[in-house]
């Protein structure tokens, strides 16, 4: 590991200024000291925030709230959540060990990078890594990257499967940093690759993410997140889906649909959302809107699989959703 | 930087470089090397410990940030007359090993996933030890060590 100082934030005030004088937020540390460790990041200056007070989990009116700093296994066991939004603790379950849920914060597992295996090969281009270094990964290894939202300069997938749940939730994310609070979709707090794939999220330079909120969605109580990998548990999503939907006189009123393992970022599917409207919830409708989540979709020959993996994750995704009624 | 760390019960105060990890700390200044490296990046799990009672992997935790901690490892957790803590000892009843190598992670962890109330069955088991990899497949031993001392109340 390459030398850093590392200081303790015991105030927000204290943590935003050390951001603003080059320092990195460490929360969890579970995606930085390894990345640190393999010299793929290489912060001269770290501080700790561990001792804000951003671990809330609560309920405020009628928004479900998840403070930055709470662990995943904390809000995948909170009794609110599990209430709420079982789609979160379903999709935080289905992610990481049980170690890393104990250590990794709400704020770091949606700003987690990414696991192209380029990424991190210091000796293998990558432009996410090295801006205009190529990509060794349209001629290499990528079954596991994106098939949407790609560019040719990167097509590696956001990892996160909270992500995905929260963009499907309509979640929004508070960040406080030295210009102020601002807030946006969790779905805005990431990027396109597009020619700058270094550039990965929204915030500014300094800013923290300080809580989540989740709206309230009256069917989000029979979400849920189907997550299709390599082995049962303990893997990256090949592909995963977050699905709900409202059924009033055999009719889908309304549904919330997000993958993740097949988009450059968490990847709202609002064409197959719309063709649910008005359908019988059957396997003939879903199979429908299921063929609305590839358009536009760019395979490299490696990933190509994905097209109908996708389309079989989100019909069954969908038929779990409606088991729960 | 200094660091104040209890480890199973005992206060250490040491002055350490803010790159060495927890597992670094336990083995190399503590002389505690029941806590294995593996992979050191996250995915093993043979460096599982209890940090104020819960699991985590001390391969990614920078000691610097667990000042006044309190650490639990393979070495605290037979009593003091030498006696086996019962998951240890149902390892050895399971074959819950071949190597040892993840052994005191696996234990460890084992540990805490009864203390979660994640092991009331062989599958819940499967599920919530997913984080501590056994490069010799001693899976089905440990699965039943776990189960059956989950099924039971710890002292």
């Amino acid at each position: 590991m390459i030398p850093f100082t590392l200081q303790k934030a015991g105030s927000e005030a204290e943590a935003l200024a050390a951001a603003a004088a080059g320092a990195r937020f460490i929360a969890g540390g579970t995606t930085l000291v390894d990345l640190m460790r393999e010299h793929v990041e290489q912060p001269a200056q770290l501080v700790d925030i561990n001792a804000l007070p951003l671990n809330h989990i609560r309920v405020e009116g009628d928004e479900l709230v998840i403070g930055a700093l709470a662990r995943m296994s904390d809000v995948a066991a909170h009794a609110d959540v599990c209430r709420l939004h079982p789609l979160i603790a379903e999709s935080l379950v289905e992610g990481a060990s049980p170690q890393l849920r104990n250590m990794a914060s709400i704020g770091g597992n949606l700003l987690q990078r990414v696991r192209c295996p380029y990424f991190r090969m210091l000796d293998a281009a990558c432009n996410k890594r090295s801006p205009d270094s190529g990509c060794a990964a349209i001629d290499g290894l990528h079954a596991g990257n994106a098939i949407l939202g790609v560019s040719d300069h990167c097509s590696a997938t956001h990892p996160s499967d909270l992500a995905v749940a929260l963009v499907a939730l309509d979640a929004v994310v508070h960040v406080r940093g030295p210009h102020g609070a601002r807030h946006f979709a969790v779905e805005d707090l990431y990027l396109l690759p597009g020619t700058t794939p270094h550039l990965e999220h929204a915030l500014r330079p300094g800013e923290l993410i300080v809580e989540v909120r989740i709206p309230p969605l009256a069917y989000a109580r029979t979400a849920r997140y189907l997550k299709v990998r390599d082995r049962a548990s303990y893997e990256f999503a090949l592909v995963s889906a977050a699905a709900a939907y409202e059924v009033r006189d055999g009719a889908i009123q309304a549904a919330r649909l997000a993958c993740g393992g097949v988009g450059t970022r968490p990847w709202r599917m609002r064409a197959a959302e719309l063709a649910l409207q008005g359908k019988p919830p059957t396997r003939a409708s879903f199979e429908a809107a299921a063929l609305a989540t590839i358009a536009g979709a760019t395979p490299l020959p490696g990933n190509r699989y994905k097209v109908a993996l996708l389309q079989r994750t989100v019909v069954r995704a969908l038929e779990l959703a409606g088991e729960g009624r | 930087m200094p660091l104040r760390l209890t480890v199973n019960g005992t206060l250490h105060r040491l002055d350490i470089d803010p790159r060495e990890s927890l597992l670094d700390v336990l083995r190399e200044r503590l002389d505690l090397t029941g806590t294995k490296k593996g992979c050191n990046q996250g995915a093993c799990g043979a460096c599982t410990v209890l940090v104020d009672g819960r699991r985590i992997n001390a391969c990614l935790a920078l000691a610097a940030m667990y000042n006044d901690a309190h650490v639990s490892t393979i070495e605290g957790l037979s009593s003091a007359d030498g006696d086996l803590h019962p998951l240890q000892a149902a390892f050895i009843a399971h074959d819950g090993f071949q190597c040892g190598f993840c052994t005191a992670g696996q234990i460890m962890s084992g540990v805490a996933c009864i203390n979660e109330g994640h092991a009331t069955s062989a599958d819940d088991v499967r599920f919530w030890m997913s984080g501590n990899i056994c490069r010799c497949g001693a899976y089905p031993g440990v699965v039943a060590a776990i189960a059956e001392v989950g099924g039971r109340k710890l002292p």
